[in-house]
């Protein structure tokens, strides 16, 4: 690949990481729900998924099978509207057969993420939000030193409530502190359940860890996001959540996150 | 696996071959440099893997290519139903180097190991059950393992030809979500030491699915066999009504539509139960905790079926090779 003509990433305004020390808190989840209430409030948005083995976000969009086409400044990413105000690309864009799997150790993954870095055309948008693989290797490492030149807005980190997530939180904690990536800020993701026919409430995954490490360690607690089989369901449809269930406390949690991620923008 | 990477010039002879960084092709790859520095043939780490593990009757990988699925609590129970027969010797080791659990499962956290002369010697948990994680080796619960690749697979490889475990039944392996260099190595190190199979762990919805489909064909990549496929996270009851609620709802079928697409057996379905998170965060055992539960009941049927298919699978070894009982 030759290098890109323009440097794509500088006509980003914003760059938000989402982070997790822990697999399946929902660090997909966040980032798609994210990318689509910023897209409602009117921001242009593009969505990186730098999880090379493990992609949800197509899926997320119902945009699986999707190809990316090849233009003369680079790649285009695959939008979810037709008034392209959603990019979004994926390595499960570029692989044929979804069921194959990419088995890639670190310095071929480490290119990947370069390429998608510096080739994908976004063209003005307000804000990209990157979703990761869980832990602290190298596609982390690659992401952050590639992006340190543009300095990106910091990390979201997501954890659910259990001592075994907060664990691998603290983690990526000492992870951002160390590569200097500022952090936003703490979601607790599926805290409470709440039974759809008799109303009961029930911890499955515990609660209250992700707030008493924000506090803790003195980062802003962003809220906690329900567990909630509505939102489970849109994912697996590939339904946008965000314009349909405005009404629900799972909405106002994650719209809770996005006006304080806009507040921050109308500061500057 | 071919050793020809996808984005290598036209005419690649591979990355293990002798010519591998010197045929004219290699000019100008931008990898040049690292295939004609490394060196070829099989590692030499691989023999000395299934020497050291020579004493190990079975050994059993836990996978999934989806993150938080329940490879550690399946792996921790798992060994706990397998170390209460006390006649047998129960090892687990964690190669989970960037987000390990099983220290906090096991409620063995802030233990500390050595490296002696001969060797790690694990962290026992009971008389008849030992654990091995990167989680020993750090000074405390903040610690971040910020390793690339080679580095994690350096660790890997010491796991496995340094730990003393002794004479074993059964070592459980634990791994992180994905096919990346954690998987690519374990497997590899373990190529000559008869693993009996993986456990492919995943939940009901189609996310979760996608990546373990992924795993599957890893595995079949690497001629692993699949000793089954747990469902986890199956429906929940509410502790109040008793109605029963899809949390991550099985939209494509879910476990058991994976297990008629792929011919490999669902070995059971595991609800989600509050206490089994309970358990894990405290580092008891779920099964000695909860006994009379619909979910412990499902645990021992499927570490029945394990315990079956190690026993068909050593039965089976040993009729292929002629060997005796001690020689595997
Ligand atoms: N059947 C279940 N019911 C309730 N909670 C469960 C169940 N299975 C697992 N859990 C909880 O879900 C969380 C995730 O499980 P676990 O850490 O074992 O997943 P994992 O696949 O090892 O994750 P990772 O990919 O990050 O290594 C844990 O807190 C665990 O206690
Ligand atoms: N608050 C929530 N309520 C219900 N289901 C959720 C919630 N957050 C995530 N999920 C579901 O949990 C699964 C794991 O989430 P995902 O975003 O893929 O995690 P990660 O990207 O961290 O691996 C997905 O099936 C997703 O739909
Ligand atoms: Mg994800
Ligand atoms: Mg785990």
């Amino acid at each position: 690949m030759d290098a890109p003509m323009t440097d794509h990433l500088s006509t980003v305004r914003h760059v938000i990481l989402v982070l997790s020390g822990k697999g399946g808190v929902g660090k997909s989840t966040v980032a798609t729900q994210i990318a689509l209430g910023l897209k409602h409030a009117g921001k242009k948005v593009g969505l990186l998924d730098v999880d090379l083995c493990g992609p949800s976000i197509p899926k997320m969009f119902n945009l699986e099978g999707s190809d990316v086409h090849q233009c003369p400044e680079g790649w285009l990413p695959v939008y979810m509207d037709k008034e392209q105000t959603l990019g979004i690309m994926s390595i499960a864009f570029l692989i044929e057969n979804t069921d194959d799997a990419v088995v890639w150790r670190g310095p071929k993954k480490n290119a990947m993420i370069k390429q998608f870095l510096s080739d994908v055309v976004w063209r003005d948008i307000d804000y990209l939000i990157i979703d990761t693989p869980p832990g602290t290797s190298d596609e982390h490492i690659t992401v952050i030193e590639s992006l340190k030149s543009y300095c990106p807005d910091g990390a979201l980190l997501v954890t659910t409530p259990q001592g075994v997530a907060v664990g691998d939180v603290r983690r990526e904690m000492t992870f951002c502190r160390k590569t200097g990536i500022p952090i936003l800020g703490i979601i607790e993701n599926m805290s409470g359940f709440v039974c759809p026919c008799c109303g009961e409430i029930t911890n499955v995954f515990s609660k209250g860890g992700g707030e008493s490490l924000a506090q803790q360690s003195h980062v802003p607690f962003l809220g906690c996001i329900p567990l909630d089989p509505m939102l489970a369901a849109s994912l697996e449809e590939g339904k946008d959540f965000m314009e349909h269930y405005t009404q629900s406390p799972t909405f106002a949690a994650l719209d809770n996150v996005i006006q304080r991620l806009i507040a921050v923008d109308k500061d500057f | 696996m071919s050793d020809i990477p996808e984005n290598a010039p036209e005419h690649c002879p591979g990355t293990q071959s002798e010519d591998a960084g010197k045929a004219s092709a290699c000019q100008g790859c931008p990898s040049q440099a690292i295939c004609s520095s490394l060196p070829k043939g099989p590692d030499p780490a691989i023999a000395e893997v299934s020497k050291k593990l020579g004493c190990v009757k079975h050994k059993i990988i836990i996978l999934s290519g989806k993150g938080g699925v329940g490879k550690s609590t399946f792996t921790a129970h798992l060994a706990h139903g397998l170390a209460s027969d006390e006649e047998q010797q129960v090892a687990v080791l964690d190669v989970d180097i960037c987000g390990p659990s099983l220290p906090k499962i096991f409620g063995v956290e802030g233990e500390q190991v050595h490296n002696s002369g001969s060797g790690w010697s694990p962290v026992y948990v009971n008389d008849n059950l030992s654990v091995m994680s990167v989680g020993f080796l750090l000074s405390g619960p903040d610690e971040a393992v910020i390793w690339r690749g080679p580095k994690k697979n350096g660790l890997i490889k010491q796991f496995l030809k340094d730990v003393d475990w002794g004479d074993v039944d059964f070592l459980v392996i634990d791994t992180p979500p994905g096919t990346s260099d954690e998987h690519i190595s374990v497997v590899q190190y373990l190529s000559e030491a008869n693993v009996d199979g993986a456990v492919i762990i995943t939940t009901p919805q189609e996310i979760s699915l996608i990546d373990v489909r992924k795993e599957i064909s890893f595995c079949r990549k690497v001629n692993l066999p699949i000793i089954g496929i747990v469902e986890n996270m199956s429906g929940f009851v509410c502790p109040k009504c008793k109605t029963e609620s899809q949390i991550f709802p099985p939209t494509t079928g879910g476990g058991e539509q994976l297990s008629k697409d792929t011919g490999i057996p669902l070995l059971g379905r595991l609800p989600l139960d509050p206490r089994i998170g309970k358990c894990c965060d405290e580092g008891k055992s779920y099964l000695t905790e909860v006994p009379d539960s619909p979910a412990t009941q499902v645990f021992v049927d499927i570490i029945d079926k394990i315990k079956t298919h190690c026993s068909k699978s050593r039965s089976q070894r040993e009729s292929d090779t002629g060997e005796a009982m001690d020689q595997s």
